[in-house]
């Protein structure tokens, strides 16, 4: 049964016509997106910020409160 | 022009969404559209047997395919801008915007792996129904994709089936079926389905519509159209009722935005919806200036629309910001107080709970909890700030409307000169249909930057705003960050229409 779900994968790609330049599109943008803007441009800010859920929330609560309380 | 534009960091992490979010939407919509077309092409090819509509099929799911491939995965790139430009929002909504986008994701991976694949690679490895069965599949299961992605959307414009928890500064959800059932979101996700088959029966119409300007593959466009024209029609019926429907549910939960997308400074009774007109760019809500300088309206229209009932009284700008006793609207300005107090109970109740002082945080949560519904507005300066841009809403709206009113009118054209057999002699409406294909897509794009644009200064509608939702990022990280995608996603474009393009000169394959 793997076998047979293999040669479907594999003939499927060895008989694309279009398909082909399209998987390398595929591949240069999901390697651009991943491996290069996720990787350097784009951390989780609070992930590589705080190590513990309870520092991202009250790094949050301060975000959203302090400077908005002088302005009352 | 230019002065106006605000460009600090919140406004370059706004324009960076918003890029992708609108190139992320050139190839949505024609995916969901086109993988039904193809659904109906297959489904005659199988029942009739005719080797021609298989054909047919195959020519369609190749620019399916194109589509699919230049477009699968740029809306990830809106998870990274969460993640990173957003932080405060991303880590807000976690709780409630979790499970719908994890469905979503698993829906689409087991999709992709499974009947995608089956529908690319299958025609000659398994039986037609089979085959059949996974282009359905295809159909059905890219637009319930859709859904989770819409109910989170839906939620950011209703908030609903949540509560507010002060201790891990996260909205989470109490009620899966409320945050499902939002109406806000199932009025979102039939009209965009919806207008999605609309675009995707223009692109069919309008490509067939060439290769009958060039007399190529007559038969092939001709079948094609009709199908697509009858989709269409029947899709573009249900957009306006599902607008209605969207436009009733924007008047209950964002009355800013309705009057906003009318251009309505003061509110009426018997309401006229304006069909054309031209905005006055200079009026600020409380001036003594005209908001709009033209107008054409249709009497009682948008009375109807709000409320189902033409007597009925529809607030405008001037009612929501500065409060109208006699229709019991509460002003912004009291709302900006009410939210001032429920953001100073949050701050005491952290004190509080950091000294292990049980009384006082006791006393900061009942105080949260009372002015908690105006939370987000304690964040704003003055009650103008509530007020969306007027124009960009309106012209939104309106091009929206106008095109959609015209969609129907081409498909009954086409459907009328094939029935007369004349389709082929008509250039004018070859043209036509050429048009329509660009056309098909401003309308889609109108149709967000209405709902989002409309719904400005808001992250989450009342609770809030954008501009506390950003992370504190400097300007020139994001900007950096913008023009890669914008040279990224202009890559991206190119390169699908020039393999469209490619593709649709070559035609069908003549096996």
């Amino acid at each position: 049964m793997f076998y047979s779900v293999y040669t479907f994968y594999r003939d499927g790609f060895r008989r694309m016509t279009v398909g082909k330049r399209l998987w390398l599109i595929i591949a240069i943008k999901l390697f651009v997106m991943f491996a290069v803007l996720k990787t350097f441009y784009f951390p989780n800010y609070l992930n590589t910020q705080f190590e513990t859920d309870a520092e991202r929330a009250s790094y949050v609560i301060d975000q959203i409160t302090e400077g908005h309380i002088q302005k009352n | 022009m230019v002065e106006q534009i605000d460009l600090t960091q919140v406004n370059w992490a706004r324009a960076q969404f918003a890029l992708t979010a609108l190139y992320h939407w050139i190839f949505v919509p024609l995916t969901l559209g086109l993988s039904f077309l193809l659904a109906f092409f297959e489904t005659i090819y199988v029942r009739t047997g005719n080797e021609e509509w298989k054909r047919l099929t195959k020519f369609w799911m190749t620019l399916f395919a194109i589509n699919f491939a230049i477009g699968v995965a740029t809306g990830i790139i809106l998870e990274f801008q969460f993640g990173t430009n957003w932080s405060n929002y991303s880590w807000i909504v976690g709780d409630i915007f979790g499970a719908p986008l994890a469905i979503e994701g698993i829906f689409a991976f087991f999709l992709e792996a499974t009947f995608f694949a089956m529908m690319f690679f299958g025609w000659d490895r398994v039986s037609k129904r089979m085959h059949l069965f996974s282009t359905w599949m295809v159909a059905i299961g890219s637009n319930l994709s859709a859904l989770w992605i819409l109910v989170a959307n839906g939620w950011m414009q209703n908030p609903v089936g949540m509560a507010f928890n002060p201790d891990t500064a996260r909205f989470e959800m109490e009620s899966f079926s409320e945050v499902l059932f939002n109406p806000v979101a199932i009025s979102k996700f039939t009209h965009t389905t919806s207008s999605s088959f609309v675009l995707a029966s223009l692109f069919v119409v309008g490509i067939s519509s060439w290769y009958l300007l060039k007399g190529r593959h007559i038969l092939m466009a001709k079948r094609s159209i009709v199908v697509a024209s009858v989709f269409g029609f029947v899709a573009v019926a249900y957009v306006g009722l599902s607008g209605d429907e969207a436009a009733y549910e924007v008047a209950q939960h964002q009355p800013m935005k309705l009057a906003a997308m009318e251009g309505l400074y003061d509110g009426e009774v018997n309401a006229g919806a304006i069909a054309l007109g031209i905005v006055n760019s200079q009026k600020i809500a409380g001036d003594t200036q005209e908001g709009m300088l033209v107008e054409v309206k249709v009497p009682f229209v948008l009375s109807l629309l709000a409320n189902r009932k033409f007597n009925s009284f529809v607030p405008g700008i001037n009612d929501l910001v500065f409060g109208n006793e006699e229709y019991g609207i509460v002003s912004a300005a009291s709302r900006i107080e009410n939210g001032k107090k429920a953001i100073a109970a949050l701050a005491a109740y952290k004190e509080a709970r950091n000294n292990n002082d049980d009384t006082a945080s006791k006393q900061a949560l009942v105080k949260l909890n009372t002015y908690k519904d105006d939370i987000g507005y304690g964040y704003l300066q003055s009650g103008v700030d509530t007020v969306p841009p007027v124009a960009t809403t309106f012209y939104a709206f309106h091009v929206m409307v106008i095109l959609g009113t015209l969609f129907p009118l081409v498909f009954l054209a086409f459907l009328y000169y094939i029935y007369k057999d004349e389709v082929e002699k008509k250039g004018w409406l070859h043209i036509v249909g050429l048009c329509c294909i660009p056309l098909a897509w401003v309308a889609s794009e109108a149709g967000w930057i209405v709902a989002e644009v409309g719904r400005q200064p808001w992250a989450i509608q009342d609770l809030l705003p954008v501009r506390v939702s950003n992370t504190n990022l400097t300007t020139g990280t994001v900007q950096t960050t913008f023009f890669m995608f914008l040279f990224l996603f202009t890559l991206l474009l190119i390169a699908e229409i020039r393999i469209m393009l490619t593709q649709i000169k070559k035609g069908p394959e003549e096996d």
